[in-house]
Parts: structure tokens; sequence; C-alpha cells
């Protein structure tokens, strides 16, 4: 048996679906961080895979994923600076309950 | 034909990633959905170490594992209350939900198993991406160098950090 792209496609493929189950379905927004972050992974691990196996002698995929992961991790430093902002005002972070911009 | 220890990593990845990110959405505690979350991190980063690169799960492991899972806990923990569980979900917003991910899934998943002739590939050879590689790629200007993205990855995280600084301010 052998290990084949294929194979490590699929569970990539079920974690975008949950991430876009739990970004559509979710009212907390740290919730709906979590689901963006299962998306971006899923995202990772396919660069990471076609590059193993289609282009080994190359490494843009790895760079891509490591410049992914950098821009994950800083745009999800401001994203919960900015909800815990939110909160701080609206004592709230639903986003059912959070519908004025301004204050 | 890859060893057996290999196939049986596989399996227990596979099936952890799979577990894990279901759970991650469905459970109705945020603080155990970031527990969750952690778990399909390090499976990913395991996937990662299986590749040959050894680098990437390492910042796998700790950037996402160690800085953005702490970023998370912390945020739960100041803005929810201990043991606060979500609202069951309404009826037909979890259809909305579950028809569009299932819908995107059958998607890309008939598209694989009809059109990708490569996705029958096996691994060719061991690669061997080590540190001097990776350091002489991120900061050369030649043909596959990585010198431009790597100054605006430098730039826009200052960017974040004044970001960060002038949000988190008290006025």
């Amino acid at each position: 048996m052998d290990l084949t792209l294929f194979m490590y496609l699929i569970p990539s493929l079920i974690m975008f679906g949950c991430g876009v189950y739990g970004f559509i379905t979710r009212k907390n927004m740290i919730a709906i961080m979590i689901s963006l972050e299962l998306m971006l992974n899923s995202v990772d691990i396919n660069f990471v895979v076609f590059n193993r196996y289609l282009f080994p002698g190359q490494m843009d995929g790895m760079f891509f994923s490591l410049f992914a992961i950098a821009i994950a991790a800083a745009e999800t430093a401001l994203a919960l600076a900015i909800i815990i902002n939110v909160f701080r005002i609206a004592k709230n972070v639903d986003i059912n309950q959070i519908t004025k911009l301004k204050f | 034909m890859e060893s057996l220890g290999n196939i049986i990593l596989y399996f227990i990845v596979a099936i952890a990633i799979i577990a894990f990110s279901v759970l991650t959405v469905t459970t109705r505690r945020i603080l155990r959905s970031a527990t969750y979350l952690l778990f399909v991190l390090f499976a990913t980063a395991i996937i990662y170490f299986q590749m040959d690169y050894q680098f990437l799960g390492a910042v796998q492991i700790a950037v996402y594992a160690g800085g953005i899972l702490v970023l998370f806990v912390f945020a739960i923990m100041l803005t929810q209350k201990p043991g606060q569980e979500a609202d069951v979900l309404a009826t037909h917003r979890r259809w909305i939900g579950l028809s569009a991910s299932v819908a995107g899934v059958a998607l890309c998943g008939y598209a694989l198993f009809s059109y990708a002739g490569f996705a029958k590939r096996v691994i060719t050879g061991g690669v061997d991406v080590d540190m001097v590689q990776i350091g002489r790629f991120l900061l050369s200007t030649d043909k596959w160098g990585y010198l431009l993205p790597f100054e605006a990855i430098s730039v826009l995280l200052l960017a974040c950090i004044i970001g960060g600084v002038v949000i988190a301010r008290r006025r």
C-alpha cells in the first residue's frame, strides 16, 4: 500500500469543510476566528503536500506555507485585539447583538 | 512501498484531523473548541514532519500551537464566563451551514476523484531541506529567492505591532 497524494488531500478537504460550517453557523466572534484558522490550516497542508509530491526539487509550496503561517499569526493577533476592544465597549462578543459600528 | 510505521502514522493522523476538526466546530463550549483546534494543529505538524519538512513542522508547532492558541485561550478567558455554553443552533442556520460545506466538499471531492490524474502519485525520493538551504533561499534575490516577501512580512509584522498597540490602548 502506498501513501498517495490523494490520501493527504482528503483530510485537508474535510478540514476545510468543517471550517466553512463553523464560519457560517457560529455566533461567537472567537469561534468564528477558530473556524478561520481551520480553513487556513487546510490550505497550508495542500501547499506543502502538492510541493512535496509534484515538485520535490523545489521549495515554493513550503515557503508559501511559511509566509501563510506568519500572516495568519499577525492577522489573528490583530483580530483578537479588535474583539477584546469590542468586548470592552459592548460587553459582548455575539455577532447578533453587535449591530452598531460606532457607539 | 511505504514502511508499515509510516502507514499506521498516516491513518492515526488522518483520523485525528477529521475527528478533531468536526469536534472543533460542533462542540458548544468554546474553550474545548480551542483545545480540539490545538490537536488538529499538532496533527498537521506531524504531516509536515512526514513530508520531511522539519523546519516547517517546528514553525507550525511554535507559531500556531504555541503562539496563536495561547492568544485564543487568553481572549476566551477574557471574554467568556467559565463553563458558559453557546446556545443551541437554530435549525435553519445549521442547515445553511451544512449545505454550504457539504456542497463545497462534494464539488471538490468530485473534481479530485474524476479529473486529477496526479492524485495517484507517490513520494519520489527523499528531499533534504536543511536550515542552510532555507536561509539562502529566504535571503537571495535570484530567480527562486524570497527576499522581497521576507521583507514585506517584516514590514507587515511591524504594522501589526503598531496596530495592536493603537487598538488596545485605553482612550
